[in-house]
């Protein structure tokens, strides 16, 4: 009776050992974390967003505490793809568990031209697309807010990764469905939301914004009910798996997510508050089998 | 090896208004893992409420007991939370974080340091000034404070170090900045600094001035303090370098401010 239960998924054709995977951005390389978390319990890791060429990002402040999250304005600060190749992916080689790359860019020949270099890499099964960043050849409209942009990024991609391809839909539309199902048509093999909610504080006392760029994204608990709701629409509307996240915070939170139809989860912002909280989501979801004496966790999965 | 470690509140005190000396103890002294002056611990505040923890130095370290001793300023919800903490409380903080002063190990007799701390600034300077007396050195402290009344471990300095105060309202010591003291303008082998960006600003200033090497401690906002999430980023000759853990302590030949503060 008190087998261990199953936690294995497939994600499409990419098979993971659990549904817990972390959100890009919040968990650095993984390696940040190597002291608090093994790598290797994890289903797999979403490192940092990657781009054509070296980031700096945008000026300090980039951050701001608001109820139950923050708001971030990194601006996608990266070393370039050139530098993961050369200098992280081989720190990386001791890892078993699936190293999943956030591709970003400015123009769809950017993010082409990261997925043609990122191929040779035989850890690299799978790459996550942002499409939450702005188009500079289009006025600096986000390609996720369109169909239209979503899929010409989609598309371009798909052509050029032969690989797993999840795409990471932006919640700062009008209807995420239209947004997934163009995204889906386009030869996506999975959708991961949500990203960042456009949000804005404001410094009272000085009478200033909190952030150097005014807006920025929102993360954390705040935003969990949206993007549960998000996820729950997307999946009963795709064919392709869904990967849900935002404000994950436990194993209870992650299965919200897992019975509004997701597949796997990703655990974000609340690395920062307890840098042991990935392996923590893992062991709770088993607790939560075992208690409820369900063998699979498939068996959860878009029940509601 | 950074650990998540639960620590008891063992003493508290309150040094000046709006200041808390709070001295936490592990389980046992072997848990709490090796610390160097200037590096920080992210302490997570026990209301249930804030969301992000707070980044605080560490401003003493006993090994043998297994003690650690936070300074804190009450600048907000947070650290107002911290400074109405009671004994026997828990504290959960990850730690030990980021890059602190470095201290030469076996200093020769040109070694004749200067820390410079303003407002609770002088927090990871006492930890310092130990490891600079321990290593057969007593350096020179020049503590600021507003008035008197705000002038912090004067006592546990003098144990360890020469002490000279200054004040703004000149209630004690020099009446002035840090910057005005005799003592600043004596000649020094390294400048070690913390405090309001102002005042870093100014030693920073006459320290080029005078090619003294520097070292001053940053004090970005953070979100991780793991160099994961990029928030706590410093503008430097490299480009943005995470305080956390490229910093807190900088070399100011690395920072990008301008001599004028
Ligand atoms: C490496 C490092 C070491 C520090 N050491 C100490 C220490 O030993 N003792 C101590 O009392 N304080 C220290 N600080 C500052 C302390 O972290 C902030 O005062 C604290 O985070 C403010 O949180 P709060 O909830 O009280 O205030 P909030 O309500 O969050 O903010 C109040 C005000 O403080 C500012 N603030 C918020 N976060 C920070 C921050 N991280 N740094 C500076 N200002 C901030 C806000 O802009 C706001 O104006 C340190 C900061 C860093 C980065
Ligand atoms: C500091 C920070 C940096 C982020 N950077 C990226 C990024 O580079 N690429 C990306 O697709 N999402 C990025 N995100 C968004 C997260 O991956 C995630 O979608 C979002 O934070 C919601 O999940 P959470 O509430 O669990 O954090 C970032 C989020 C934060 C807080
Ligand atoms: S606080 Fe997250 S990188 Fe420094």
């Amino acid at each position: 009776m008190h087998n261990k239960p199953s936690l294995a998924v497939e994600l499409g054709n990419l098979p993971l050992a659990n549904p817990v995977l972390t959100a890009s951005g919040t968990f650095g390389y993984g390696l940040e974390y190597a002291d608090f978390v093994d790598l290797d319990s994890l289903g797999g890791f979403i490192v940092k967003g990657t781009t054509l060429e070296p980031r700096q990002g945008n000026p300090y402040p980039r951050m701001a505490e608001t109820p139950s999250g923050m708001l971030n304005a990194v601006g996608l600060q990266n070393g370039g793809v050139d530098h993961f190749i050369n200098h992280i992916y081989p720190r990386l080689s001791n890892i078993t568990s699936e190293i999943i790359v956030n591709v970003s860019g400015a123009a769809v020949e950017d993010y082409v031209e990261v997925c043609r270099r990122l191929q040779p890499l035989d850890r690299i099964r799978a790459i996550e697309v942002n499409i939450s960043c702005p188009n500079v050849k289009q006025g600096g409209m986000a390609f996720g807010t369109t169909p239209e942009g979503a899929a010409r990024v989609t598309e371009a991609v798909r052509a050029a990764w032969p690989g797993h391809l999840m795409v990471k839909l932006s919640p700062n539309v009008t209807s995420i469905v239209d947004i997934a199902l163009a995204v889906q048509d386009a030869g996506a093999d999975s959708v991961s939301l949500i990203n960042t909610l456009l949000g804005m504080a404001i410094d009272v006392e000085r009478r200033r914004p909190m952030l150097s760029t005014i807006t920025g994204g929102l993360s954390g608990p705040a935003v969990r009910p949206v993007a549960v709701r998000m996820v729950w629409q997307v999946a009963k509307a795709l064919s392709i798996p869904v990967v849900g996240l935002g404000g994950i915070t436990s194993g209870r939170d992650a299965l919200e997510f897992i019975m509004a139809g997701a597949t796997a989860v990703q655990v974000g912002t609340y690395n920062f508050v307890d840098p042991a909280a990935t392996a923590r989501v893992v062991t709770e979801i088993e607790d939560y089998l075992i208690r409820h004496n369900i063998s699979d966790i498939n068996e959860l999965r878009g029940i509601i | 090896m950074k650990k998540i470690l639960d620590m008891q509140v063992i003493r508290i005190s309150i040094p000046a208004p709006g200041y808390a000396h709070i001295v936490l103890a592990a389980d046992s002294p072997s848990e709490l893992p090796e610390c160097t002056p200037g590096q920080f611990v992210q302490v997570q505040i026990p209301d249930h409420d804030t969301f992000l923890r707070r980044p605080i130095s560490i401003c003493d370290v006993d090994p043998q007991e297994g003690t650690l001793t936070l300074l804190v300023r009450d600048a907000g919800r947070g650290t107002r939370n911290l400074c109405h903490l009671s004994a026997g409380q828990t504290l959960n903080l990850v730690l030990p974080l980021g890059h602190g002063f470095s201290v030469p190990e076996n200093p020769d007799s040109s070694y004749h340091p200067l820390l410079v701390g303003g407002g609770v600034g002088v927090a990871p300077l006492l930890y310092l000034a130990r490891a600079i007396n321990a290593r057969g050195v007593r350096p020179d402290v020049i503590l600021g404070a507003r008035s008197a009344a705000d002038v912090l471990l004067k006592e546990e300095f003098e144990r360890v170090a020469h002490v000279f105060i200054t004040t703004n309202d000149g209630s004690e010591g020099v009446h002035g900045l840090v910057t005005d003291h005799p003592a600043f303008k004596e000649e020094h082998s390294v400048i070690y600094c913390c405090g309001p960006t102002p005042m870093m600003k100014a030693v920073a200033a006459y320290a080029r001035a005078h090619a003294v090497p520097c070292f001053v401690s940053l004090e970005n906002m953070m979100a991780c303090g793991l160099g994961a999430c990029l928030c706590c980023v410093e503008k430097t000759v490299d480009g943005h370098l995470c305080v956390c853990t490229h910093g807190p302590v900088f070399d100011i030949n690395a920072l990008t401010w301008s001599d004028h503060a």
